[in-house]
């Protein structure tokens, strides 16, 4: 069975409509890139699936391993192991980074029936993937993101799927604005979580990222709809040609 | 004028009433008394028009017939058990008044150490002279509800450390009001001594027993000697249908250091007053407050911070949260006097509104006669932003658990000022339930808005 599975999505923000009409399959273990230029709906589609409430789905349906993910809350999408690497992490001062993702495990550790970490269990696990995603352990004990650099934040949500373990990881633009030695530390976390269970829908403007982590899919979003699908080499032809190579008035029929 | 025509009977009654039982007082006392309810029937309550009461509607003072608790003929009517609840783990002392009286069964004041004198103020009177510092601070002239407390209080605490004695538990002071049915009045009033270099914190604590109405207006002046370290809490929980006017004046001596925070969970209409007076160089002051209102709930926070030596520093601390209907103000006043030079003083106030009906008036004041300063001042009004609640849901939160979770970090900060583990432990479980209730609260909105739709409401200001 496909992990996720998504058919003619149709959603809008404030009455305009951004996605058209996306078709998208992915199966355990698959990792898919979207890339498109500013606007096409990479954000939102990352968003509808993660189950923003500010985006309204008017038609077409989602199938995330076989349940209707359109009908969830953001909390219970993560609960099911949906996890999105926001592109604009968000600073909350007063919520210390560890007890907020010792508070997230634990949310949905109860909710899959499992019994709450505690703090000596929590810890080691914690300092571990600090080390991978080679942070600075003190800034963990200060609160979420605040204070981070853009690099900073965007390792710390590589931090956190690696803690949540998830089965589907959307990485919405994770890579923009990351310096050369951030985007290695990035998706090295990445890769360290590939697993045959685990898929990937790595959304990105720049084929930079897809050195790094190599995709089995690069599907090209235009004006909200899927123009076209192919191997990592179609990332490369992009990069040559520009997305105006593939829009729809330029394929050749 | 308005004023000339209001009787307000029931505070005249009580003065009558006290009257005859203030015999055995010291004459300087009974002289100030005398004088202060002369300044009372002078000013009456203050209105809407006066420019410190344009936000607070106090005209239900005048119209509810508040009593004095009948003096209780047979056994208090609060028992232990009554209070349990009501106690800070790690206090030092427990001093107990009820309606205002001391209340000596329910306090706890063993084996006080060295150098803390912790006692009721009428007894106090009778063995000491507090001339020097009762009634010396406050000012009765130019505040009614100070000049109507000085008139009509019964009795209250005084706590007083001794030279360079160094007290490391909190004094608890709880006053509590229980009302079986008829409005209560008390005037509570505390003296807080600490000498030069010593250390202490105490602790306020209003609650009720019971739903009935009542008015505190307490006053409180706590003087710091030279390089004294004082902490003062004032923790407001009492009902919903609660008056609480509360003065806190704080005199500080040179080089003096005192932290004054202000938790406001309950209550209807509340006005807390700080007035710390800098009057020794190089004195301190931190003013910390955190006020949580929800139903129709008015919190008013009113500062007056006075800078009248140099190189003092004022901070100033205030965080809102403000659901349904209810109500904040925070006036902070910042006045330097022309001898403050190298003044030192910042002020920041955060508000959340959580409801389209909750409102919050904040207006800062700045008025400086010393050209050497340094004064900022900043307010924010914002709400619980989506971005944050979707970040901490997307992660697995449910919606109440992370609306709980800003809320409390929004909180935490006041709480983070706070140096005195007991006090602040008691504080943070206090401050957990009433954001807990709300969050609960707020998930059974749309029920909730649809009732309060057809409930008789006035809000304060509106009263009179």
């Amino acid at each position: 069975m496909s992990l996720l599975e998504i058919k003619n999505l149709h959603a809008s923000v404030d009455g305009h409509e951004i996605l058209k009409g996306v078709d998208l399959t992915m199966n355990p273990g698959e990792v898919h890139s979207i890339m498109g230029p500013n606007g096409s709906g990479k954000s939102t589609l990352a968003a509808v699936l993660a189950r923003r409430e500010s985006f309204e789905v008017t038609a077409g349906e989602a199938l995330y391993d076989g349940k209707d993910l359109l009908a969830m809350k953001p909390e219970d999408a993560a609960c099911e192991g949906v996890f999105l690497a926001f592109q604009y992490p968000v600073e909350i001062p007063g919520i210390g980074n560890a007890y907020f993702l010792r508070s997230a495990m634990n949310a949905i550790r109860k909710y899959r029936g499992q019994d709450e970490l505690d703090a000596m269990d929590f810890l080691p696990l914690f300092r571990e993937k600090v080390k991978l995603l080679e942070m600075d352990g003190a800034l963990m004990n200060r609160s979420l993101n605040e204070g981070f650099s853009g690099g900073e934040k965007k390792r710390n949500e590589i931090l956190q799927m690696a803690m949540l373990q998830p089965k589907l990881a959307i990485l919405d633009e994770t890579d923009s604005g990351l310096d050369i030695d951030a985007l290695r530390i990035v998706a090295q976390g990445v890769n360290a979580l590939r697993s045959p269970e685990r898929s990937f829908l790595v959304i990105t403007h720049y084929q930079r990222l897809l050195n790094y982590i190599t995709p089995h899919f690069v599907h090209v979003l235009v004006d909200g709809k899927i123009v076209r699908s192919g191997g990592p080499e179609l990332a490369l032809e992009l990069e040559e040609k520009g997305y105006g190579w593939a829009e729809p008035d330029q394929v050749p029929a | 004028m308005a004023t000339a025509v209001r009787q307000l009977d029931q505070y005249v009654e009580a003065h009558g009433d006290l009257r005859a039982q203030r015999l055995k007082e010291p004459a300087w006392l009974q002289r100030m008394r005398d004088q202060a309810w002369h300044e009372f029937r002078a000013q009456g309550l203050p209105t809407t028009h006066d420019e410190d009461w344009r936000f607070t509607n106090v005209a239900a003072l005048e119209r509810i017939p508040f009593r004095r608790a009948a003096l209780a003929a047979v056994a208090n009517p609060v028992t232990i058990q009554d209070i349990a609840a009501c106690r800070i783990d790690g206090a030092l002392c427990r001093l107990v008044f009820v309606n205002g009286r001391f209340a000596p069964e329910l306090s706890e004041l063993e084996a006080l150490p060295d150098g803390i004198e912790v006692i009721n103020l009428s007894e106090a009177l009778t063995n000491e002279n507090l001339e020097a510092h009762l009634g010396r601070y406050a000012d009765r002239e130019r505040d009614a509800f100070v000049a109507l407390n000085t008139g009509l209080w019964e009795d209250g605490a005084l706590v007083r450390t001794r030279r360079g004695a160094a007290i490391d538990r909190p004094v608890h002071l709880l006053y509590v009001t229980a009302s079986n049915g008829a409005p209560v009045m008390t005037h509570p009033r505390t003296l807080i001594v600490a000498e030069a270099t010593s250390r202490v914190a105490v602790v306020e604590d209003y609650v009720s027993l019971g739903s009935g109405q009542a008015f505190s207006n307490s006053v409180t002046e706590l003087v710091a000697g030279q390089d004294a370290v004082v902490s003062h809490y004032l923790v407001e929980r009492e009902n919903l249908d609660a008056f609480n006017i509360s003065t806190l004046r704080l005199q500080q001596e040179r080089g003096a250091n005192v932290h004054s925070h202000s938790i406001l969970l309950g209550g209807g209409l509340v006005r807390n007053n700080v007035h710390p007076v800098l009057a020794g160089a190089g004195a301190e002051c931190l003013i910390n407050g955190l006020f949580v209102g929800a139903g129709q709930q008015h919190l008013d926070n009113y500062m007056l911070v006075e800078h009248a030596q140099p190189d003092c520093s004022s901070r100033q601390f205030y965080n809102g949260i403000l659901d349904e209907r209810a109500r904040g103000v925070f006036h902070g006043r910042i006045v330097v006097h022309k001898d403050a030079q190298h003044t030192d003083a910042k002020q920041t106030n955060r508000n959340l509104l959580l409801s389209d009906d909750a409102r919050i008036d904040t207006k800062p004041q700045l008025e400086i006669h010393a050209d050497d300063v340094k004064c900022t001042h900043g307010a924010t009004i914002g709400q619980i932003e989506e971005e944050a609640l979707f970040y901490l849901r997307s992660r697995g939160l449910a919606e109440s658990e992370a609306r709980n979770l800003l809320l409390h970090a929004f909180a935490a900060e006041c709480l983070d000022r706070m140096k005195e583990a007991p006090a602040r432990e008691f504080v943070e479980t206090l401050i957990r339930e009433r954001l807990g209730e709300m969050a609960a609260r707020h998930s059974s909105k749309r029920r909730e808005a649809i009732e309060s739709e057809t409930e008789v409401a006035q809000s304060w200001e509106e009263v009179g």
